[in-house]
């Protein structure tokens, strides 16, 4: 496994990008806190921030690849695992404030004593010790995903009918968390944070190790993947992906490999919202919003799914024009965001990264060392 | 009659709250509900409780009758009470209802709460609210604001209570001798909730002569009611209770109730008796307007889902696009409507008939174009004509909220699809019985359009096998593009119908998206009768739910029931058949 992992997973590509995501996971906080505000190279907080929120983008796009790009399952509810994740982070958070709050309570969370809660509810006992809010971060989403997949892969439920029941899942969950009796704040969410593990949440110092932590993240997960991908399990992923019934004739159980991979994807997705949530200081029902999930499989298509680097490089794309459309031109990022969708999936269907090594073949001429065509081709449709 | 009211003010809150717990969202744009709404000065809202007042009575002054004309007559009958001793007033309020005009409902109402005052300086009668530093003058007959006096200026014209039986009776009389027979129906029903112990004899004078069969029925029940809160014989109260338990409705339940409550052992007994009864044909039509909610909610669902079921259910496209056909549809309405009104003023009601084929065109044509600029491309990779459409479907949104604002735009309803009936004990409003049979009507199109017509039996052909009906002549691009025109058109057309319900803004294709996925996988996609029959179970089990789950968790538990359905039948309620394994 781990000489697979040298000689098939990590192409070149993926070590550039290794070291770059190092190097910025370096450098950005060091630009941030050594040097001067006065200094050209100094980088703000607010970009310090954003650039930690796109990464957590970057992180929910990779899990989405690992089971779009190289299983075939087109999830429409990824949103709702990165959204629980984040849930997870935020209770650990709101029992951080304790007696800081607007009522002062020492251990109810405003919300609560707002709507006259006289003990914490049971699910958020625990959640005042960092070590099991991160872990409830992974588990409860992969908990949800384990159990929705078992059921959804043994029916063989695939194509557009999986796509629309995760979408139907986030949705339910969105009407959920809405509601206030639910214990998760309601509409408003939960917000107005203070520190984490003791750090105040408004430091610049903070921030930069917020950052540093997700590209930690964000690397050691590409890494996973690169080795889930590049192993013999991966190998039978891509099966499943291009010919389901003859993998399945073949012998292999395609409902356990769908079910593994489903379940580390969710996980993933749940981390990357807990490291999302201390970054933009809320997390609210609106994150299970299906258009999230959508916009999140965008990001894939256009980074070229099937690469795990493109969906990175798609997340952190479109997240940058859209901070700077909605800031520069508000009223046309949807025109944008839309004419983006159908460009590409009409004339980049392979993404930027998978289309780019053919492009530049065509323009130069030359045979191009194109990535291996099993893994360049779109994934057969499951209909 | 009714208890008349310590004051106007808190007379015009009761009825704002009775208004508006009126079901119907299009309700909203009654009369009633409007004068709520504004912060009220004191004396506009005398006005307006005196409006309501008078509404409730049947008296329906709100339209041109109370300001189409003086009547001199009447004004001056107004302007004699305030002459006199009581006895002489006594008389006059008798000629005053000689007159038999609704439109001293209002005097007299003030009258009996002691807000009716003479102007000293010319003998004129006013309704009189409090105000700082001096009163509030109201025409007593247009009730248009007369300006103000001080306290000197006018006089309160007195009464005493057998003044005010006097008026009570003569108020009753008035709205029970109308001549509109809904204007007597709403005075019945307000005499049984009052359940006015004064107002049998009245009653028994009303019921002799009315000839319409339902206002008598009303009457009879407002005269048990008047019976059981007098101190007459326990026969007639028997009698009166069994009147009131073959009512059955919730009003009488309440009467009957209070009387199980009573000493009287007898009567208690029959009271609680027919309390059991009531309650088990309440339970009844409580079923039965489940079903009638379910069946509305239905219909919008199946008006939502039903263009889906073709873009969708039968050429495969995942057509996320689909909400914003249904807001084009919507928009078109509103265009259309626009038009009408600057082009034929006063014919409104047709515009919404025109909007129809309007908005099909209109639909259709973005839909042949979304279909020849982008699904075509696509054939073979349906998963990413998701991607694409939601992609379109951003740039619609986008373009009408650039286009027409991000505000909600108002498509008024016609005249035919306003108001409401009783059916038993349901209440069912025009729009919502129109929507229904609309969707039906609809539904039943595009089952003829499919299986009757040369052009569905080449969308079967090209859908079921393309190379095969393609070298029989077909031409599958035209009839690939006709087809997503044709699913198109159709949610335009559902937007026409939901522009009647629904807020028109650009939001409001995505709130049915989801929706409509769910409609047609849940009944099988490619079935349009599963379309039909998941629409309709849908809508029903989210209705029998939410009186006990409440209206959001109703909705998260019919989702989750469909994420198991999907489980047991992937392919939906009616798969259709094959042995392809990957399809």
């Amino acid at each position: 496994m781990t000489r697979r992992f040298f000689t098939h997973g990590m192409t070149r590509g993926g070590w550039v990008f290794l070291a770059l995501l190092a190097a910025a996971g370096l450098l950005i906080p060091l630009l941030n806190l050594a040097l001067p505000e006065s200094h050209p190279l100094h980088m703000p907080t607010y970009a310090v921030t954003l650039s930690g929120k796109y990464l957590t983008y970057a992180l929910l796009a990779l899990a989405l690849d690992l089971v779009w790009g190289y299983c075939g399952i087109l999830s429409l509810g990824h949103a709702a695992f990165f959204a629980l994740g984040g849930y997870a982070m935020g209770m650990y958070l709101m029992r951080q404030i304790g007696p800081r709050g607007v009522y002062g309570d020492p251990l109810l969370p405003d919300f609560m004593v707002f709507l006259d809660w006289q003990e914490l509810p049971w699910y958020w006992l625990g959640f005042d010790l960092f070590p099991v809010a991160l872990a409830m971060a992974l588990v409860v989403p992969g908990v949800l995903a384990f159990v929705f997949g078992w059921f959804a892969f043994r029916a063989r439920v695939g194509g557009v009918y999986l796509s629309i029941i995760t979408q139907a899942m986030t949705y339910a969950l969105l009407l959920a968390f809405f509601r206030n009796d639910m214990g998760f704040g309601g509409n408003n969410g939960l917000t107005d944070f203070k520190e984490i593990l003791g750090f105040d949440l408004q430091s610049d110092a903070t921030r930069a190790g917020l950052f540093a932590a997700s590209a930690l993240a964000l690397g050691l997960a590409f890494v996973l993947c690169v080795a889930i991908t590049s192993s013999r399990l991966g190998k039978v992923l891509i099966a499943v992906r291009d010919a389901e019934s003859r993998t399945r004739f073949l012998g292999y159980r395609v409902e356990h490999y769908k079910l593994f991979v489903w379940t580390v994807s969710a996980m993933l997705a749940g981390l990357a919202g807990a490291l999302y949530v201390p970054q933009v200081g809320i997390i609210n029902p609106g994150e299970f919003a299906p258009a999230n999930s959508i916009e999140a499989v965008i990001w894939v298509a256009i980074g070229g799914r099937g690469t795990l680097v493109g969906p990175i490089l798609g997340a952190g794309l479109v997240n940058f024009a859209k901070s700077w459309f909605t800031a520069a031109l508000p009223e046309l990022w949807l025109f944008a965001l839309g004419a983006l969708f159908i460009a590409v999936t009409l004339f980049l269907p392979r993404g930027l990264v998978g289309s780019l090594p053919r492009l530049w073949a065509k323009a130069t001429g030359t045979r191009s060392k194109a990535p291996p065509d099993a893994r360049a081709k779109a994934p057969a449709a499951a209909e | 009659m009714y208890p008349p009211p310590p004051t106007l003010p808190r007379a015009a809150l009761n009825a704002c709250a009775a208004a508006s717990a009126l079901p119907a969202p299009k309700s909203s744009r009654g009369p009633m509900i409007r004068a709520c709404l504004p912060p009220p000065a004191p004396a506009i809202l005398a006005l307006r409780a005196l409006l309501l007042l008078a509404l409730v009575l049947g008296a329906s002054l709100a339209g041109n009758q109370a300001r189409a004309g003086e009547s001199p007559d009447l004004r001056a009958a107004i302007a004699a009470l305030a002459k006199g001793s009581f006895a002489e007033t006594e008389k006059r309020i008798a000629a005053l209802t000689a007159l038999g005009d609704a439109r001293a409902v209002p005097a007299l109402e003030a009258l009996a709460g002691g807000d009716l005052y003479r102007r000293k300086a010319d003998g004129a009668v006013f309704i009189v609210s409090g105000a700082s530093g001096g009163y509030r003058l109201t025409d007593p007959l247009t009730l248009q604001d007369a300006g103000t006096a001080g306290r000197r200026e006018v006089k309160k014209i007195r009464v005493n209570n057998r003044l005010r039986r006097a008026i009570r009776a003569a108020l009753g009389a008035l709205t029970l001798s109308a001549s509109d027979p809904a204007r007597r129906l709403a005075a019945a029903e307000a005499i049984l909730k009052a359940r006015d112990k004064e107002a049998v004899e009245t009653l028994d004078r009303a019921l002799a002569r009315e000839t319409v069969a339902e206002v008598a029925a009303a009457l009879q029940a407002a005269r048990a009611a008047a019976v059981l809160a007098s101190d007459r014989s326990a026969e007639e109260k028997s009698a009166a209770i069994n009147v009131l338990a073959a009512r059955g409705d919730r009003e009488a339940m309440a009467i009957v109730a209070s009387i199980a409550a009573t000493e009287d052992q007898a009567l208690a007994g029959q009271a609680t008796a027919a309390l059991a009864r009531m309650e088990r044909s309440q339970a009844l039509w409580d079923v039965a307007r489940n079903i009638w909610y379910g069946l509305s909610l239905g219909s919008v669902l199946l008006l939502a889902a039903i263009g889906l079921a073709i873009t969708f259910g039968v050429m495969g496209v995942i057509n996320m696009a689909h909400g914003e056909m249904v807001m084009l549809g919507a928009y078109t309405a509103f265009m259309v409507q626009g038009l009408f009104g600057a082009l034929v003023p006063g014919q409104i009601d047709y515009a919404l008939v025109v909007a129809l084929p309007a908005a099909f065109l209109v639909t259709g044509l973005v839909g042949i174009a979304i279909e020849r600029g982008v699904i075509r491309f696509l054939h073979a990779r349906p998963l990413e004509t998701l991607l694409a459409t939601w992609g379109v479907s951003l740039i619609l949104q986008q373009g009408v909220r650039t286009l027409f604002g991000p505000t909600n735009r108002e498509v008024g309803t016609p005249s035919f699809m306003s108001g409401a009936f009783e059916l038993g004990q349901l209440t069912i409003t025009y729009n919502r019985l129109w929507i229904l049979v609309f969707s039906l009507a609809l539904f039943a199109a595009l089952i003829a359009a499919m299986k009757k017509t040369r052009f569905g039996l080449t969308i079967r052909a090209v859908t079921q096998n393309r190379r095969m009906a393609a070298s029989m002549g077909i031409r599958t691009p035209l009839v690939d593009a006709l087809t997503f025109g044709l699913g198109s058109g159709i949610a335009g057309i559902a937007g026409v119908a939901l522009s009647q319900i629904d807020n028109v803004s650009p939001n409001l294709g995505q709130s049915y998206i989801i929706d409509s996925f769910m409609v047609v996988v849940f009944g099988g996609v490619g079935n349009l009768w599963g379309t039909l029959l998941g629409a309709m179970s849908l809508g029903i089990a989210n209705k029998f739910l939410e009186p006990f789950a409440g209206a959001v968790l109703a909705k998260i538990l019919v989702l989750v029931f469909l994420i198991l359905f999907i489980q047991k039948r992937p392919r939906g309620l009616f798969a259709l058949k094959g042995r392809a394994v990957e399809a």
